[in-house]
């Protein structure tokens, strides 16, 4: 079996309300990642969509954009996993094309949150979560996540404050990233205001400023067979190893509370299929979505031993110029998260970094970079590592 | 023709807001209204099954018995909501949380008359049926004495 690679990548400005319909969308994303790829519409053979449906009325998207795309009569199909759908969608056009049923994929991440109060799109992600047992009772994914840092504080000493670091740390990458929804920089100081929007309380101990926000986006991400990579492109970035596990969506089956398994799981088996250790690994992108979110991931990922992950973030570790940078972008905390995009987001991210073309916010010289895209509570998890 | 068939829709009277109205174990929502929160066991391999199912996954057999959650379990983690999801504005603020019983997990709300610089980790508490003021039904963890 011949190698997978990456050769074009893209994705839309992140905005809190996008001024057109999802087909318009879903064309930016497209239209860079064609142009960065240099392909015409009949160069791609197969496309995968990937969202969280009820956010917008459209059911069956994958048809309709097929269409505004220029991609009839290719074929055509939808897969979700919540946040972590456009991951899920690597991973199955990378199948597609390792099983020689397609030479060239096109992966397309999207949604649009705007449509519907914030409100509303807490209750569509709290039905996310099990909607017989879990969600009656009024349940949300910052009240989840608050959970899991609550017994990561209480097991581990974690604080408020290392917390609000990643915060900061993703503030600082957000100011330099004109694709993020929001580039203001953010303090310490801020968190420490009781008065200051950051320091509200949303479900105790998260904050407003350890969540993410809602986002309108797109994401595209072109996968071809090795042969066609490099006939299409000067520097091909290949998928040397792909995870992903789940695990049960009501919490009360689950035994832990201070990371998360489909985490540990995914990570163990990208790393062995890539055949490296977490200490390759030059920069990574993980799902942020909760300031803890980045937390647990340093740990899980191996980037730090449980419990240690504050010390990462104490002495600055994954900033740039760290031993592993992590969200260098701004991650979802600065860029928005749209659902069906964020993981393409991600993936252009460390392809940008492993071409060295990642301007402002390059890390020095990176050969291996990971992706981690986490689906609902921990529920899905995916990790995609990506090399030269 | 013939007379419309009745239909069980218990379970829409579980939660504030329920998601839910059709479902095999509905003859939990009737024992909620008698003051006693069930699980399953299945009868085949033992399995104890919170939230209770009418399926076991791991002998595939069908044939459950209902046994009450009774005693104490720990307070494995919790988080107060400050912010609710649409539907539930008016249950503010209230806390989500998880019991541990060894056999089995419990996930619900802690009682709203819990003092909050009373919820410690760790702590045993109890689960108990409770009425919500739109007259919904659900379960909350109390206190131990
Ligand atoms: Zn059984």
């Amino acid at each position: 079996m011949g190698k997978v690679g990456i050769i074009g990548v893209g994705q839309s400005t992140f905005v809190r309300q996008y001024p057109g319909s999802i087909r318009e969308l879903v064309f930016e994303g497209f239209k860079e990642a064609m142009q960065d790829a240099q392909l015409t519409t009949k160069d791609i053979d197969a496309s995968v969509v990937c969202s969280a449906p009820e956010y917008d009325k459209q059911r069956s998207p994958a048809g309709v954009f097929a269409e505004y795309l220029g991609l009839n009569p290719q074929p055509t199909f939808y897969v979700e996993t919540l946040c972590s759908s456009s991951s899920t969608g690597l991973k199955l056009a990378y199948s597609l094309v390792a099983s020689g049923l397609h030479d060239v994929v096109a992966v397309l991440g999207f949604q649009k949150m705007s449509e519907i109060s914030s409100a509303e799109s807490q209750e569509r992600m709290g039905r996310g979560a099990d909607i017989q047992w879990e969600s009656p009772f009024g349940t949300m994914m910052p009240a989840y996540y608050a959970m899991y840092a609550n017994a990561h504080m209480e097991t581990y000493g974690t604080t408020p404050e290392d917390l609000a670091m990643i915060r900061v740390k993703a503030g600082t990458y957000g100011q330099l990233n004109d694709k993020a929804a929001f580039r203001k920089g953010i303090t310490m100081e801020m968190f420490a205001d009781p008065e200051n929007r950051m320091a509200g309380p949303v479900a105790s101990p998260l904050r407003t400023g350890d969540c993410c926000a809602n986002a309108d986006g797109s994401s595209c991400v072109i996968v071809a067979s090795e042969e066609k990579a490099k006939a299409f492109s000067k520097k091909p970035i290949w998928i040397l190893g792909l995870g992903a596990a789940s695990t049960t969506v009501n919490l009360a089956g689950r035994d832990l509370f201070t990371g998360l398994t489909v985490a540990q799981q995914a990570a163990q088996q990208a790393y062995q299929m890539a055949g490296i250790t977490p200490k390759e690994i030059d920069v990574a992108e993980v799902h942020d979505c909760f300031t803890i979110a980045e937390m647990m991931a340093y740990e899980n990922l191996g980037f730090a031993e449980p419990g240690q992950g504050k010390e990462l973030i104490r002495a600055k570790e994954t900033y740039k110029e760290g031993r592993i940078p992590v969200n260098v972008d701004g991650g979802l905390l600065s860029k928005g998260h749209p659902i069906g995009a964020t993981g393409g987001s991600q993936i252009r991210t460390i392809v940008l970094q492993l071409r060295g073309e990642a301007g402002d916010i390059q890390v020095k010289d990176p050969e291996i970079g990971l992706v981690h895209n986490i689906g609902g509570v921990g529920l899905y998890g995916n990790v995609t590592v990506l090399g030269r | 023709m013939g007379k419309k068939k009745e239909v069980d829709d218990r379970f829409k009277k579980f939660g504030t807001v329920s998601f839910a109205a059709i479902t095999k174990i509905n003859d939990f929502v009737t024992s909620l209204e008698e003051g006693k929160v069930m699980g399953t066991r299945c009868t085949d391999c033992g399995m104890m099954l919170f939230p209770p199912r009418a399926d076991c996954h791991q002998c595939l057999a069908s044939n459950m018995e209902w046994f009450e959650v009774s005693g104490t379990g720990k307070l494995v983690t919790y988080s107060k909501l400050e912010y609710a999801p649409m539907g539930f504005k008016e249950d503010l603020p209230y806390s989500i949380a998880v019991l541990d019983y060894g056999d089995y997990k419990v996930f619900g709300r802690i009682a709203s008359d819990v003092p909050e610089d009373q919820i410690k980790l760790g702590m045993e508490m109890k689960t108990v049926a409770n009425e919500l003021p739109n007259k919904q039904l659900n379960y909350v963890f109390q206190q131990i004495g």
